[in-house]
């Protein structure tokens, strides 16, 4: 038998040699694909994303086998048809009609590949409508939640005590669970469908070996080698359930306090306690100074801000770094984040202010991009709030001794809500000074770094809270910079860094000086 | 008739006389400069008399573009710090002859400048807004170009507050709080 081989030709050889390397770059990189995950009573399947422009795409054609709809194109117009209700897109526009309504899109659909593209947002306004199905878009951690199912939220925060471990879990919407042992491991149930969680990375510690999800509603706490047993209390805060979870040493390895001793959990079986143990948390006064952050990416829908010469609008640069840091906090830190719009839409100022306040958050950071009049000058700069007649308002935030009903006196604080700050401006300063540390040996800076400015969205925030502003848009380079990758990434290092520094400095800071 | 009715008979003639002429010669000339201020045309033939003018600062960007720069100009002269103020803002709001570069939007006016109390009330046209180019920097320059003009030349007015189209606004471009009147930053004139 003879066996002949074909000469490559240089052709092939070339076309085999890019596609080895698009293989190595795309490997090395390490970035999977971009996609939605979603959540049904049927289901559990991966939706491919695309990103273009910094916007995140999802193929009509994908959509439409997934909800059965019957798509047709004529005469320019995309008409989409559900149980007898239509949508009516028009790829040149940012605004389809929904069944008789008309809806904007942050962007306008894409045709690639023969495949028309449209924004991951067309899918909880326009489909959801048209289906009349429960559809619930949760963007920061890519699901989409299709029907009546209870996905709560979950974050998670870990500390260290002086001898123990205390593990936080914050469930929102409010959500049971149970807790059991199983060897070395401690399993947490949610009486949920499934969980839409970030469970931060965690060094091996000597109470906690690692967090992980082992099945759609259950995580288990792989215990370290000094645990022995543990006790939990959950309590109702706000529209959440947070469970505290404390991992406990064998008594003999316990220092003598004089603390009761707490009996060993029976293994398999629950070990909720009936009452709140003695040292735990009370309610209203958490021991980490930092567990919810908010961050507020400026500006939005038709308020697109400051425009670069080069098509960057401050807009959608700013909710592209509020991403990048919101899952670094999660991810690092294992702090509660919550972003005052995830979308391209307008948020009236005080309704951001109010996302902090309402939220009870320990620290917000509203993110910007600058301008100016000589398109030559750079730099970021942190700003502090300032206002008018401080010396006044803080006369006022000394306790006023009035009389009350029935005989006495009592002291009270008399604030202005537009005011609220000022209670913080002193704390919003450190924070903005631990984030010029950061950020100073990373990025520029400019001339007026670290300054105060009567600022409307921080003016009554009832938490420290600083504006940043990433850069000059009007500066050409800078806005080439900024559209990059590597500077919001390298920014939101610097955020979750600073945050982590506050944090120390809070806990070391004395109660009065707080 | 006695000589004693001819002398009253005379005196009223001389009194009649005399009416007669205040009317007819001398009340057009006491009513004249009234007329030639509600008619203009009626005194184009006399020379018009030359602006009354005051020396105000103005302020521009900046070389650095981080603050303010104070010029002086002479602007016409207000009879009260209400016109006075007006009269400043209306030169600042010009368009800057180069190298000086404005941090007023292009196209925007003043509607009204009001003064009581030690407070400017500066109600200036929406183009403010709609022709601002962004940014938190602009935004504090445009606000203290405004705040500077008139506190530095007004030593009276201690707070200026910002209106747009005649009412109170939160802010120009989102970021800083104009719902009440801003006092004097030295920190934004260099």
């Amino acid at each position: 038998m003879t066996v002949r081989h074909r000469a490559l030709s240089p052709v092939r050889l070339a076309a085999i040699g890019l596609t080895l390397v698009v293989s190595l770059v795309t490997g090395l990189s390490g970035q999977a694909p971009l996609s939605l995950t979603l959540l049904s009573r049927d289901s559990r399947r991966s939706i491919p994303l695309t990103v273009i422009n910094e916007q995140e795409m999802v193929a009509l054609d994908e959509l439409a086998s997934i909800f059965q709809l019957s798509v047709r194109e004529e005469a320019g117009a995309v008409t989409v048809t559900s149980r007898g209700r239509t949508v009516v897109l028009n790829p040149e526009q940012t605004i389809a009609s929904v069944a008789g309504r008309m809806i904007s899109l942050p962007t306008r659909p894409v045709r690639q590949g023969g495949r028309l593209l449209v924004p991951v947002d067309f899918i909880s306004r326009a489909i959801g409508p048209i289906t009349e199905s429960r559809v619930d878009l949760r963007r920061a951690s890519r699901l989409l939640i299709v029907g009546d199912l209870k996905v709560p939220r979950l974050t998670l925060v870990t500390e260290p005590l002086t001898n123990g471990h205390r593990l936080t879990i914050d469930a929102a919407p409010q959500t049971g669970s149970t807790i059991s042992r199983d060897a070395d491991h401690l399993m947490i149930r949610f009486e949920a469908d499934a969980l839409d969680v970030a469970i931060p990375a965690l060094p091996p510690q000597p109470f906690v070996q690692a967090i992980r999800r082992v099945d759609a509603v259950t995580l288990a706490i792989d215990l370290g080698p000094r645990f022995s047993s543990y006790r939990s209390s959950t309590q109702s805060v706000d529209a959440s359930t947070r469970l505290t979870l404390e991992l406990l040493p064998a008594p003999a390895d316990a220092p003598a306090t004089g603390a009761p001793e707490v009996p060993a959990a029976t293994p398999g079986a629950p070990a909720i306690t009936a009452a709140p143990p003695v040292d735990l948390p009370t309610f209203g006064q958490p021991t980490v100074p930092i567990r919810t952050v908010t961050l507020d990416p400026g500006h939005g829908g038709a308020d697109a801000g400051a425009r670069g010469a080069g098509g960057l609008t401050e807009k959608s640069l700013t909710l592209a770094v509020a991403r990048r840091a919101k899952a670094a906090l999660e991810a690092r830190l294992g702090l509660r984040v919550l972003l005052t719009r995830d979308d391209d839409r307008e948020v009236p100022i005080d309704a951001r202010t109010a996302v902090a306040n309402n939220n009870k958050s320990d620290l917000l950071i509203s993110l910007h991009a600058n301008a100016s009049f000589r398109p030559e000058t750079a730099g970021a700069a942190i700003l502090v709030a300032q206002f008018p007649d401080e010396g006044l308002a803080r006369e006022l935030l000394e306790p006023h001794r009035v009389p009350v009903f029935g005989g006495g006196l009592r002291d009270i604080e008399l604030v202005l809500w537009n005011q609220a700050q000022i209670r913080y401006v002193d704390q919003s300063a450190v924070f903005g000074d631990a984030l010029l540390q950061q950020l100073q040996p990373r990025i520029p800076l400019h001339a007026r770094a670290l300054d105060r400015v009567p600022l409307r969205v921080l003016a009554s925030a009832n938490m420290p809270a600083v504006l940043v502003e990433l850069g000059f848009l009007s500066n050409s380079e800078q806005e080439a910079r900024m559209g990059g990758g590597e500077f919001q990434g390298t920014v939101a290092s610097a955020i979750v860094d600073a945050v982590l520094a506050f944090r120390e400095y809070l806990r070391r800071a004395p109660e009065g000086e707080r | 008739m006695t000589s004693r009715r001819l002398l009253l008979v005379g005196g009223v003639a001389v009194l009649v006389l005399l009416v007669g002429w205040v009317l007819v010669l001398m009340l057009p000339g006491w009513i004249a400069p009234r007329q030639s201020s509600a008619a203009p045309a009626t005194i184009t033939a006399e020379p018009a008399a030359p602006e009354r003018k005051i020396k105000a600062r103005l302020f521009f960007v900046a070389a650095d573009g981080s603050g303010l720069t104070g010029v002086e100009r002479e602007v016409t002269y207000g009879a009260d710090p209400s016109a006075q103020a007006r009269a400043i803002l209306e030169a600042q709001f010009a368009p800057a002859e180069p190298p000086a570069v404005t941090a007023i939007p292009a196209g925007t006016t003043v509607r009204g400048a009001f003064v009581a109390n030690g407070e400017a009330y500066i109600d200036v046209s929406t183009d403010i807004v709609t022709g601002h180019p962004g940014g938190s920097l602009n935004e504090q320059l445009t606000v203290y170009t405004i705040v500077a003009a008139v506190l530095s030349n007004l030593p009276a007015v201690t707070g200026v507050q910002i209106l747009v189209d005649g009412k109170e606004v939160d802010t120009l471009a989102g970021h800083v709080d104009l719902r009440q009147p801003l006092v004097k930053n030295p920190a934004w004139v260099q």
